[in-house]
């Protein structure tokens, strides 16, 4: 551990992780590398794709954005920690939909769709183009991946 | 990204003894300063995060007269909050076209101000509802009116040390009518090409603020009668002095000052005569 160096406690999925981090590392970093969750991409890193999307206390944030050492202390959801105990409703209007092609904006996707449906259980579909205006999808999947996550509110509300 | 030391201050005290180093930055919602220490256009080599510091507040808090927004008040939290959307409506729709939710759920009002961009788009409402700067350092405390905040692009008068603890809006004792416009390429998460915000009170009194099209966002004042005057919208708009960057050219920015400018009175006309 060098000076710089120091340890960070961390509530990822519900589980508390313990990690030793630079002052410079991202909380996409350290996920990514230290707890070795690779769901969370890394793409544009500045903030303007939302590959990265976490769940920071409740809040969807773009996790290159932070400072692991900011999140010291947090809980912290990745797309890893949704569906943990089987598929949601989400995943599986995703499947029905066809929603995926590439699946890399996937993750970054089902994270700030959960995000949105936690605050608005019963989104329109402008409010869910609004919702997830912060995640770009390369493929241009826009309109199933919308379409999904209307037809996961319908079928499984809040708890989607 | 380049290695920097970090500190999580408790009060203020602490974080503008850490800041007074000419190699030490503030952190805020970060989505600015990280972006730039990843590209390399800052590299400090002390990162102060503001997010403990218990004289910064989070909250937005009505005192008397005033609505103070705290220096760790995120964009949504200021967009959800009742005062904020009943008395100063083209802040939160301002607010509301900064970056993405995500970034909205990190990023804070202040650090939009503190970056000093000349696009950024909470600035022109701002300066329209006349707001205040309460600026906390080791000399002491000073509030100034936002017009004399910046000084360019990326340039603020803050001296070294000093930290903006809030920025305040005075709750306007009579209704007034008020409207935010903004030109940019694409729909969602891009810099503005042109903003601004109009504010009009009952006795004709109109403020303009405008952004990206100049080296600091402008306020301009005028009044419902001189603005019934070609010339009027000229000196209104002298203030400006568009360049052609990337986003847009000059002549266009101009054109687009003229429609726009015009767009935004007339919904704050309107939206004066609905409340009265």
């Amino acid at each position: 551990m060098s000076a710089r160096e120091r340890p960070i406690r961390l509530t990822v999925n519900g589980t508390d992780r313990t990690v030793v981090v630079a002052p410079s590392m991202t909380l996409l970093e350290v996920v990514r590398t230290g707890l070795q969750l690779t769901g969370s991409k890394e793409c544009c890193a500045e903030g303007e794709c939302g590959a990265c999307t976490m769940i920071l206390d409740g809040e969807s944030v773009n996790s290159c954005l932070v400072l692991a050492v900011e999140a010291d202390g947090s809980v912290v959801t990745t797309v890893e920690g949704l569906g943990a105990a089987g598929t949601t409703p989400l995943q599986e209007a995703f499947l029905a939909a066809g929603a995926v092609q590439c699946g890399f904006c996937i993750p970054g996707m089902m994270v700030a769709a959960s995000a949105l449906l936690e605050r608005v259980p019963q989104p329109s579909e402008s409010e869910v183009r609004e919702g997830l205006s912060g995640n770009l999808c390369r493929c241009g999947g826009y309109p199933r991946i919308c379409a999904a996550v209307v037809e996961a509110a319908r079928a499984g509300g809040p708890d989607a | 990204m380049t290695n920097f030391d970090y500190h999580r201050p408790h009060s203020l005290v602490e974080a503008s003894e850490l800041l007074s180093r000419d190699d030490a930055v503030a952190l805020a919602g970060g989505t600015d300063l990280l972006v730039a220490i990843r590209n390399h256009r800052s590299h400090p080599a002390v990162v102060v995060d503001l997010k403990s510091v218990g004289e910064i507040s989070g909250e937005v808090d009505i005192e008397g007269d005033l609505l103070r927004i705290g220096g760790r008040v995120v964009l949504n939290r200021l967009i959800r909050h009742e005062h904020v959307s009943r008395h100063f409506p083209a802040l939160v729709e301002a607010a509301s076209v900064v970056g993405s939710i995500q970034i909205r759920n990190r990023a804070t009002l202040v650090g939009n101000i503190c970056n000093a961009s000349p696009a950024a788009d909470t600035a022109p409402a701002l300066l329209a509802y006349s707001a205040t700067v309460t600026i906390s350092g080791t000399a002491g405390n000073r509030s100034i009116p936002l017009e004399d905040f910046f000084l360019g692009p990326g340039s603020t008068v803050l001296a070294r040390g000093e930290i903006v603890t809030s920025v305040d809006l005075p709750i306007p004792t009579t209704r007034t009518g008020s409207a935010f416009r903004r030109v940019t390429r694409r729909k969602g998460v891009d810099l503005a090409s042109v903003n601004l915000a109009c504010v009009v009170e009952p006795s004709g009194v109109t403020r303009f603020g405008f952004g990206a099209v100049g080296p600091t966002p402008l306020l301009a004042e005028s009044t419902l009668e001189d603005l019934s005057t070609e010339d009027g919208w000229s000196r209104l708009l002298a203030v400006t002095s568009p360049i052609s960057d990337v986003r847009a050219g000059a002549d266009y920015r101009r054109a687009m000052l003229q429609v726009h400018s015009r767009r935004a009175l007339r919904s704050a006309v309107d939206e004066l005569g609905a409340a009265t």
